[in-house]
């Protein structure tokens, strides 16, 4: 039987699980919960001019493309298996639905950054 | 025995069979929640490079109870995927040994959800730092 | 048997294919002390109550792995599993999940070992010594890292214990694999490269999605669900070295 190509999602999904894992708590509490309810930050610390500036900056960038790509292929590859175990077995459409749609996020968030100019 | 007929069983709803299986399903369904947060954040680049007043709105939706129900709800989930995750990842790395003994599952566990204590907070003091 | 008193009651899922269209539950009351295994419950229905019921054993010690069923939903081996953690009430006993009913208690094994013999369950010495060069030499760290392994008695729970196997009847499974790493981890063996297209493909490793619960019943804590997410890494390096070098990704 061929050899599968399962490696690059699963590589893809354990980098994001990682992140995820790492930081995903902070992240979510600092934009979510902290800063628009004006707890231990300035109101001002999300601002348009403060993200337009971090995004325009190449390290902004990075992390920010890394956040939401990495997190997309992460939840792409297991929401297929997901689906898997729920009992939809047609598995290459499904996985090419969830990876595709973790393309396209990919791909949009990767334009608009650099979009943003420097 | 001269009639063999194999019979199979059905597999419909197995991950309700056992309490196991049910809590195996409750942390792959935290990918979700993970997809959702990472929606937002991309709209939230999208509003960015629409101008000033589209990435207002973005805001101003994060003030709203809906998003902070929303976030804390999220925060939850991201909180049981880094315990699911470092509970589960000692079976994906190979066998080591440090001075001639076995590392333990619980000791990657236990350095992993240390090191997420650690990287929130750096995450945390980081944008004090620069927001300040 | 005198003056025993205690019964419990064993819900037996029969299937006899020349007279059942599918499997039926009897219910046989049997009488037991506390130091009774399952299988010595299955024993005294069918040498006293119904000498129809038909189940593999042999060893009744939990070595030969024959014995493997389902005990109230849960894999276990009958003869390490014992009626007084089910008393009082009833216990119910079904043929190992995940696999065809042949018969009663009997599930159909041959799929299991033809895929065993697949990954090649042997030492394929990694060099050609000759008599008078002795035996291989292992220290006892090198030995550490496949005996775990080597302890499976192919009883077949973890399959019965993975619902990705019962969705798929063509996946390696994590007992395979952790027989095929007994095998790989072993100093002695060169086979590692013989053996990895049964890990690389779709129905190898990566049908594996780390539920986790076939270690948790292993009879001999084999561990083999660390076995096969160990190779979930290993497969993916081979992959990329298989896109750098001559023969690439396709085998």
């Amino acid at each position: 039987m061929k050899r599968s190509n399962e490696p690059i999602f699963w590589s893809l999904f354990g980098a994001g699980g990682m992140l995820a894992a790492l930081i995903g708590p902070a992240l979510v509490f600092i934009t979510g919960v902290a800063v628009p309810f004006g707890l231990f930050f300035p109101p001002d610390t999300m601002s348009y001019a403060h993200m337009l500036a971090f995004s325009q900056h190449w390290l902004g960038k990075v992390f920010v493309l890394a956040v939401i790509a990495l997190f997309l292929w992460h939840a792409a590859h297991r929401i297929a298996i997901l689906l898997h175990d729920f009992g939809m077995h047609a598995v290459a459409l499904v996985k090419f639905c969830c990876y595709g749609l973790a393309f396209l996020g990919t791909v949009i968030a990767g334009y608009t950054l650099l979009s943003l100019g420097s | 025995m001269s009639i063999q007929r194999p019979y199979v069983r059905s597999m419909d709803g197995w991950w309700k069979r056992n309490a196991y299986f049910t809590r195996y399903m409750a942390r792959e369904v935290t990918a979700l929640f993970v997809a959702a947060y990472a929606v937002v954040l991309l709209v939230g680049v999208i509003r960015l490079s629409q101008g000033e007043a589209a990435f207002n709105g973005w805001l101003q939706a994060l003030k709203t109870p809906l998003s902070l129900v929303f976030h804390l709800l999220v925060l939850a989930t991201f909180v049981y995927h880094s315990w699911s995750w470092f509970n589960i990842m000692p079976i994906t790395m190979p066998m080591m040994f440090i001075g001639g003994k076995r590392v333990q599952p619980g000791t990657i566990t236990r350095t992993g959800l240390a090191a997420t204590v650690v990287a929130c907070l750096a995450v945390f003091f980081i944008v004090r730092g620069i927001s300040s | 048997m005198a003056d025993i008193k205690t019964l419990i009651e064993i819900e037996v899922l029969r299937y006899r294919p020349e007279q059942d269209k599918e499997p039926v539950v009897q219910t046989y009351k049997v009488p037991f002390t506390d130091d009774m295994s399952v299988l010595q419950g299955l024993q005294y229905i069918k040498d006293y109550l119904d000498g129809t019921v038909s189940f593999r054993w042999s060893c009744r010690m939990a070595i030969c792995g024959s014995c493997g069923m389902m005990v109230d939903g849960k894999p276990k081996l009958a003869c390490k599993t014992f009626l007084r953690d089910y008393y009082p009430g009833n216990l119910r006993v079904e043929a190992l999940a995940h696999f065809p009913v042949e018969r009663d208690l009997m599930v159909t094994v041959k799929d299991y070992v033809k895929r065993l013999e697949g990954i090649k369950p042997y030492l394929i010495p990694k060099e050609t010594r000759t008599i008078e060069e002795g035996e291989y030499l292992q220290t006892p760290q090198q030995r550490d890292r496949f005996m775990q392994f080597s302890a499976c008695i192919n009883c077949m729970l973890c399959y019965a214990a993975c619902p990705q196997y019962g969705m798929n009847s063509k996946f390696i499974g994590s007992g395979h694999m952790a027989i095929l790493n007994r095998y790989n981890a072993d100093s002695r063996d060169g086979g590692r490269d013989e053996r990895m297209e049964s890990v690389n493909e779709e129905d190898g490793v990566w049908g594996c999605t780390a539920i986790g619960y076939c270690s948790v019943v292993c009879p001999k804590q084999v561990d083999p669900a660390h076995a096969i997410n160990m190779y979930k890494a290993k497969s993916t390096i081979d992959y990329l070295t298989g896109l750098v070098t001559p023969g690439g990704a396709d085998e």
